[in-house]
């Protein structure tokens, strides 16, 4: 076994996670934080210690903040402004006569 | 537990001088509009600097408020105090967490925040270097020091910068609880014999004064709030957060039966506030700047408790590149099969 030469991080760098904890059964998990911690399985026992000291969830996710890919944020007019102008995607532009009733 | 409103930076003063103007006039204009600002839109380098200094000072004022608690633990005199006592300290460690954690989308690491902390460049709020000399303490802590921190808190849920105010509001819902824990230690006392009652008055009279301290400068004084609200962190200034204490504090000391040692505290129709006494500002710098009752000591703890740890850092470290080194192994052998 390799373990004794296994390279250990300093603790400083830990890597960073992204915590998401599902407050009920039924509902999304929901992103809450992040925390550094030395592995995933590491993050989860401090991700329920930080964020769920008052049973704020039934479930964690942790996804290292690596992994993630984001939006550019200065291209957020192009990218979600042109939805504005497609109203009739809603239900609510339709009118339904009063005779009909719910629809 | 709280931030307090020491600006202490020169250079913070000229704010956005340097900065592109155009750039600067667009993000002013976002602050008016009420908009979040999120760690990768631009911001002036004098706002990352004031968030970073703010956000930081905030999670070591929650840190270092864990030691003047913690050391009443053992001593606690029933376990259900015990147990509560234990679930507040350990909320004060998250909400240190959480702040470094809100402090760290701006580009500094733990490791610069820590070391800021125990060099003795960064600060803390003064009121925990103050000692905790009774049971009472611990009540009056809960009841005015954590109901001050929750004056100044809700607002910051409204602050500019998104990962502060989403961790202040978390924080504020369990403040509540703190509070009234302290409120409910110092009623048990207040209701109890006339010792009791009375090892709440001398708490209450040694605790008054720092509390109010914990507000910051006078308006008139503070070289930073004009900033800090231009760049919409700070929505209410020291002075009217302190006054709106004051106003609230007195019925609770009333309803306890307990008496506020400030000889010039009367109600003011006029104003519809309570007028209250001169703070000895001269003691607020002395312990600022590190000649409090508990400044030393304080510190001394912090960093033993930092290095005391350091071999479960360590070992967690050890702990997951075995379990690496395992898996790649083991993924090694299945392709070799």
């Amino acid at each position: 076994m390799s373990d004794s030469n296994a390279k250990s991080l300093a603790p400083t760098d830990w890597p960073l996670f992204e915590v998401f904890i599902r407050s009920k059964q039924g509902l999304d998990h929901k992103h809450v934080g992040s925390l550094h911690a030395s592995d995933a399985e590491h993050a989860i026992a401090l991700a329920r210690d930080v964020y769920t000291r008052r049973q704020e969830g039934v479930s964690i996710w942790v996804v290292p903040s690596k992994a993630i890919t984001a939006s550019d944020p200065a291209l957020k007019n192009e990218n979600f402004d042109p939805m504005a102008s497609k109203i009739y995607r809603h239900p609510t532009f339709y009118d339904i006569p009063e005779e009909i009733g719910h629809m | 537990m709280y931030t307090q409103a020491i600006d202490t930076d020169p250079t913070l003063r000229t704010s956005a001088a340097s900065d592109d103007g155009a750039a600067e006039d667009a993000f002013l204009a976002r602050i008016a509009d009420d908009e979040k600002i999120e760690p990768q839109d631009w911001m002036p380098e004098a706002y990352r600097k004031t968030l970073v200094r703010q956000i930081s000072q905030h999670a070591h004022s929650e840190v270092v408020g864990m030691l003047p608690e913690g050391g009443w633990i053992t001593r606690a005199p029933s376990l259900k105090r015990k147990e509560i006592l234990l679930a507040k300290v350990q909320d004060e460690g998250g909400h240190g967490l959480y702040l470094y954690a809100a402090a760290e989308t701006l580009g500094v690491s733990r490791e610069q925040l820590i070391d800021a902390l125990h060099s003795g460049k960064a600060k803390y709020s003064s009121i925990f270097n103050y000692e905790t000399k009774t049971w009472a303490d611990i009540g009056t802590i809960g009841w005015l020091v954590d109901g001050a921190a929750i004056m100044n808190q809700v607002p910051l849920c409204r602050c500019s910068y998104g990962p502060y105010a989403r961790a202040m509001i978390r924080i504020c819902k369990e403040e509540s609880f703190h509070q009234r824990q302290g409120f409910d230690i110092v009623r048990a006392l207040c209701e109890g014999t006339p010792e009791q009652k009375a090892m709440a008055q001398e708490s209450l009279n040694r605790w008054w004064w720092p509390t109010l301290m914990m507000f910051g400068p006078h308006d008139s004084d503070s070289t930073h709030t004009g900033q800090a609200s231009a760049y919409g962190i700070k929505r209410i200034s020291n002075d009217e957060l302190r006054q709106k204490f004051v106003d609230v504090t007195v019925a609770q000391a009333e309803f306890l039966g307990l008496s506020i040692p400030d000889p010039a505290l009367r109600w003011n129709p006029a104003r519809g506030h309570y007028d209250f006494g001169k703070i000895d500002w001269d003691e607020f710098w002395r312990v600022v700047n590190g000649q409090g009752p508990c400044n030393e000591a304080r510190m001394n703890d912090r960093i033993s408790a930092f290095e005391e740890g350091r071999w479960v850092r360590d070992a967690a470290s050890a702990h997951a590149a075995k379990h690496a080194a395992r898996a790649v192994a083991r993924a090694g052998a299945l392709e070799a099969a």
